[in-house]
């Protein structure tokens, strides 16, 4: 009835739909940069998605636990420092879109982007 | 943003509270071969002690002390150490390889060099995020631009 | 597997719900509160997962992304922008948006399904982490030590981003330039 094996994955693609959607569709400057943040979101979501073993443990092994259970029984920690780096690479970008959008408030007196690109700069 | 900072029961709390920060985000760049965490969660957690203070006391209270030059000097010296560490595991094998002995296990001073990159990252990502924390702040719309602009 | 699965589902749909509200809102303070809501569900997301490093740095991610934005978007003298749709902007929104969808979804099957990854590498990390390495942590293991490489590429980017948020909001003189008699050109 649910399939649990491809269901998460879809939900994680429709979060990524919803920020394309506001990236595309939205006058506003800073729809659009929630927009990137939406889709930041979706991908780091979709890539943790992709290491979880079913009944699994976080990969940090504790003091009596014997190295077999952890290896078998933890989820995949590749994904997950990755994704580590991502989410702060993450905090960088919007920071850039911030520092430009204040830029371009100062500039053109506003956030809407069709007066934007009718005004010459 | 007023440039006199927050009410009085703010400024106290926030007295009483950034040391408490400043400790958690130690503690989770030291132990972070141990128990989750790391450099990077440290690092910005680091960043925001930083970011509380100039909030609740306004900028003119805290740039005679917080200043962006100050972060741009951190930021390059976190750099330096972690990229040291990278090129003195030349001395052992190759490029970052784990150059300093392994003791035990489980415990502070273990796992080579992975403690000291974790402090080096921290350092980084901390100075790094109140750089420009302070940019976006410090940033006044003054001059207005003219035509040639 | 029965266990974490109807918990995961209860918060994914309230991040999706509160994503769509931050897009659709039409007060920018609002949409800043539930971007930072659909932060706050994606870091339960991360613990349900078995991600513990994960979910502390999406939070305090999700705090300096929030000041951030409060910065630029909110302004005593900013008017909310209520204009007509473009047709076709949202048309073209909406089937760019089905076509990734379409194809993610015919791209399932060759995946692993939700909850038995191949882990072809990690399982030589999982087994090798202690004895290597000597860090109780597999995901700092990986991140540096096995992978150290990948974290001087991230160091180097957030340098880049910092230097480039430097330079567009750095004020060039025009007393300077009038001075030497050349043209603003910043």
């Amino acid at each position: 009835m649910i399939n649990h094996g491809t269901l998460p994955y879809l939900l994680a693609l429709v979060l990524l739909g919803i920020g394309i959607y506001a990236i595309a569709c939205k006058k506003n400057l800073i729809k659009v940069i929630i927009g990137v943040i939406v889709i930041e979101y979706a991908v780091n979501l979709f890539l943790v998605l992709l290491g979880y073993r079913a009944r699994g443990g976080a990969p940090i092994l504790e003091e009596g636990q014997s190295m077999d259970f952890f290896a078998t029984h933890s989820v995949d920690p590749l994904p997950q420092a990755m994704i580590l780096t991502s989410i702060v690479i993450g905090l960088g970008v919007v920071a850039l879109m911030a520092a430009m959008a204040v830029r371009i408030h100062e500039k053109y007196g506003t956030f809407d982007l069709s007066q934007i690109r009718k005004l010459r700069g | 943003m007023k440039r006199s900072g927050m009410s009085l029961i703010v400024k106290e709390v926030t007295k009483l509270v950034t040391g408490f920060i400043a400790l958690y985000a130690a503690y989770i760049i030291l132990y972070g071969h141990l128990t989750p965490g790391g450099g990077f969660a440290g690092g910005v957690i680091l960043a925001c002690c930083f970011i509380l203070a100039v909030l609740a006391y306004g900028k003119d209270f805290t740039s005679r002390m917080i200043t962006g030059a100050g972060a741009k000097a951190w930021d390059t010296l976190g750099a330096t150490l972690f990229l040291a560490v990278a090129l003195l595991g030349y001395s052992v094998g190759g490029f970052f390889a784990n150059f300093l002995p392994h003791p035990g296990n489980f415990k502070l001073v273990s796992a080579g060099t992975i403690p000291v990159s974790n402090v080096a990252i921290g350092i980084k990502v901390a100075a790094c995020l109140l750089g420009v924390f302070l940019a976006l702040s410090v940033y006044r719309p003054g001059r207005p631009s003219g035509p040639e602009e | 597997m029965t266990d974490v699965m109807p918990v995961l589902y209860a918060v994914l749909g309230f991040t999706l719900l509160a994503s769509i509200v931050a897009i659709e809102a039409k007060d920018l303070l609002s949409t800043v509160i539930s971007v930072s809501a659909a932060g706050a569900g994606l870091a339960i997301i991360f613990l349900l997962l078995g991600a513990p490093d994960l979910a502390i740095t999406q939070v305090v991610v999700e705090v300096v992304c929030m000041v951030l934005l409060i910065r630029v978007a909110i302004r005593r003298d900013d008017t909310t922008i209520d204009r007509a749709r473009d047709m076709f902007h949202v048309a073209a929104g909406l089937v760019f948006g089905g076509i990734v969808i379409v194809a993610g979804v015919y791209a399932f099957r060759w995946m692993a399904p939700f909850g038995e990854p191949k882990m072809t590498v990690s399982q030589l990390y999982l087994d090798r982490g202690l004895a290597d390495t000597g860090a109780a942590n597999a995901v700092t293991a990986v991140l540096l030590d096995f992978r150290a490489y990948d974290t001087l590429g991230e160091a180097t980017v957030i340098f880049a981003a910092v230097i480039g948020a430097y330079a567009v909001l750095r004020h060039v003189g025009r007393r300077h330039h009038e001075a030497i008699g050349h043209e603003p050109d910043c």
